[in-house]
């Protein structure tokens, strides 16, 4: 479930994640740097939600706990990118960007790579599981979630 | 009729355009003008195709962080007094008619009285939208996206596309057809930036993919310019020398958390507009079949089918029948569209060059005139919150 050190999917020198001043996503991101994920559900009334606020959009209790699921789910959009909208991707070729909805959680969705062929042919539909990628950035260390196509349905 | 459109509470015939104006049409970082002084070249131009004094200016409005301050435009004009400055908050394009809409409602209100809503984008000063460079640390939504290269508005619009491309079935000649449209439009405009440079089917489908389901041409432009309007109660719209555009009616808004961050919205194959459609349509009192003509913000062309479905003009399922050619161009397509060549072909001026290109319908100056084009319809940046919508109308549809 863990990427190989010093081969990332996309080139370095893209814009690194951090967490926002009040700290509202820190745990998510610290998660992924211990290849965990985290998200957030309420205490309360138990509805999942991502990304994070710091209040519950169901029954607004403030501070939704942070829970720990497994890194699966299905593909629920994607796009192939050609186009270099970054100095870093200029030789780089296509790559594949896949929304992952995971229904074990709510159906919340959040967006990574999908590794593999960037030419392979894509299904909306199609089950994924999580990869953690680390980059270990001299001051400032992080890690993604990328997806691959399930080996067992 | 909605609670927010009783007979009292309304925009309805209450504001009136009676003058437009727009600065030459530039290819991104091309502009000779520094961006503030193109925002006083279209004002000064708005007012003098009104015909007034341009220190009667009393309230400025605009979107999308507009640069060229309301304080520094009232001091750079000599206006006699401010009385109204109003920034819609967010949504980028998608607050192009919601300008408009803040200036009536300041109007309407009695807080002002000759409002000027306008854009001004140099982008040779400032920075495109499209490239991404230069950024070290990122927070927030772009946090959980750019780190995986979806990084400008292509990209990050292109999934959304995609999602309702495979919901409804709608094919990539729909999309086509909604860049021929705009292109073919242009050739008839000279302001248009892609005036003189044609489009044809072949030409598209043979263009590069700059985010799969988008090709080359399905993408706006990026330019320098500047495009105002001038707006004005009613009661006076007699005394300019145009035929005044009034305001039929116009919306601000989006569905239930169409702002969850990041991708997480659930109506997530949307455009925004189907709370927007409703409440625009309401203060009207129209409906679909009463438009003649449709400027809708082609960010992505994916964007104008779902924008266009959202407005009732056909349910997503007959997007590829509807989306034809031949359906959308002036005088007699079913739907004339984009008739000045829109964000694609005649200039992104951030939509606003659309809300002109409405008073021209109305007016009867365009230079693609559709043969319906007493209530002429502006859709503003799709598939952004907010997003925004007006209707214009001739003295006749009051």
């Amino acid at each position: 479930m863990s990427g190989d050190a010093g081969r990332t999917y996309l080139p370095q020198g893209l814009p690194i994640p951090v967490a926002e001043a009040d700290g509202l996503s820190a745990p998510y991101w610290q998660g992924l740097r211990q290849s965990r994920l985290l998200v957030q559900r309420c205490r309360h009334c138990a509805t999942w939600q991502f990304g994070p606020e710091w209040i519950c959009h169901q029954c607004h209790a403030l501070d939704p706990d942070w829970t720990e699921i497994e890194p699966h789910g299905r593909i629920f959009s994607w796009e192939r990118v050609w186009h270099p909208s970054h100095a870093a991707l200029r030789q780089h070729g296509p790559y594949l960007a896949v929304l992952v909805e995971i229904p074990h959680a709510g159906g919340i969705r959040m967006i990574g790579n999908l590794l593999g062929d960037p030419a392979q042919v894509v299904s909306i539909g199609a089950a994924v599981e999580g990869v953690f990628e680390h980059h270990s950035h001299p001051e400032r260390p992080y890690s993604l979630l990328h997806w691959r196509l399930s080996s067992v349905h | 009729m909605s609670a927010g459109a009783t007979a009292d509470r309304t925009l309805r015939g209450r504001v009136a355009v009676v003058g437009i104006g727009e600065t030459d049409y530039y290819r991104h970082g091309a502009s000779p003008d520094p961006e503030f002084k193109l925002a006083l070249k279209a004002i000064l131009t708005a007012c003098g195709d009104a015909g007034i004094d341009p220190r009667d200016i009393d309230g400025f409005a605009s979107y999308s962080e507009e640069r060229s301050e309301p304080s520094r435009l009232a001091s750079a004009l000599g206006t006699r007094r401010l009385r109204a400055a109003t920034m819609q908050w967010g949504g980028g394009g998608g607050g192009c008619c919601a300008a408009v809409a803040n200036a009536a409602a300041s109007i309407v209100a009695g807080l002002a009285d000759c409002v000027v809503v306008f854009r001004s984008l140099a982008q040779g000063q400032f920075g495109r939208f499209g490239q991404t460079t230069g950024i070290d640390t990122i927070s927030g939504e772009k946090a959980y996206l750019m780190p995986y290269g979806v990084l400008a508005p292509p990209q990050r619009f292109a999934m959304r596309v995609r999602r309702y491309m495979h919901e409804h079935g709608v094919s990539q000649e729909a999309l086509r057809a909604i860049a021929l449209a705009s292109y073919h439009h242009a050739q008839a405009n000279p302001r248009a930036v892609m005036y003189g440079k044609p489009l044809d089917a072949a030409k598209y489908d043979a263009s590069r993919w700059i985010a799969e389901p988008f090709h080359l041409y399905d993408c706006c432009m990026e330019n320098d310019g500047a495009a105002a309007l001038v707006l004005v109660p009613a009661e006076r719209a007699g005394e300019f020398r145009n035929k005044p555009a009034y305001l039929l009616g116009a919306a601000i808004g989006s569905g239930y958390r169409a702002g969850a961050i990041p991708h997480n919205s659930p109506h997530y194959a949307s455009a925004g507009f189907e709370t927007v459609a409703a409440d625009l349509y309401a203060m009207a009192g129209l409906g679909p079949p009463d438009v003649g003509v449709v400027q809708c913000y082609e960010n992505f062309t994916g964007g104008v089918v779902m924008a266009l479905a959202e407005h009732g003009f056909f349910a997503p399922e007959e997007a590829n029948d509807y989306l034809a050619f031949d359906n959308l161009i002036a005088p007699s397509g079913r739907l004339p569209l984009n008739t000045s060549g829109g964000n694609l072909a005649e200039c992104y001026m951030h939509g606003f060059e659309l809300v002109l290109e409405a008073v021209r319908q109305v007016r009867g100056t365009s230079t693609s005139q559709a043969k319906r084009s007493d209530v002429a319809m502006v859709i503003g940046g799709p598939m952004v919150t907010p997003v925004s919508n007006l209707l214009l109308g001739s003295e006749a549809t009051l």
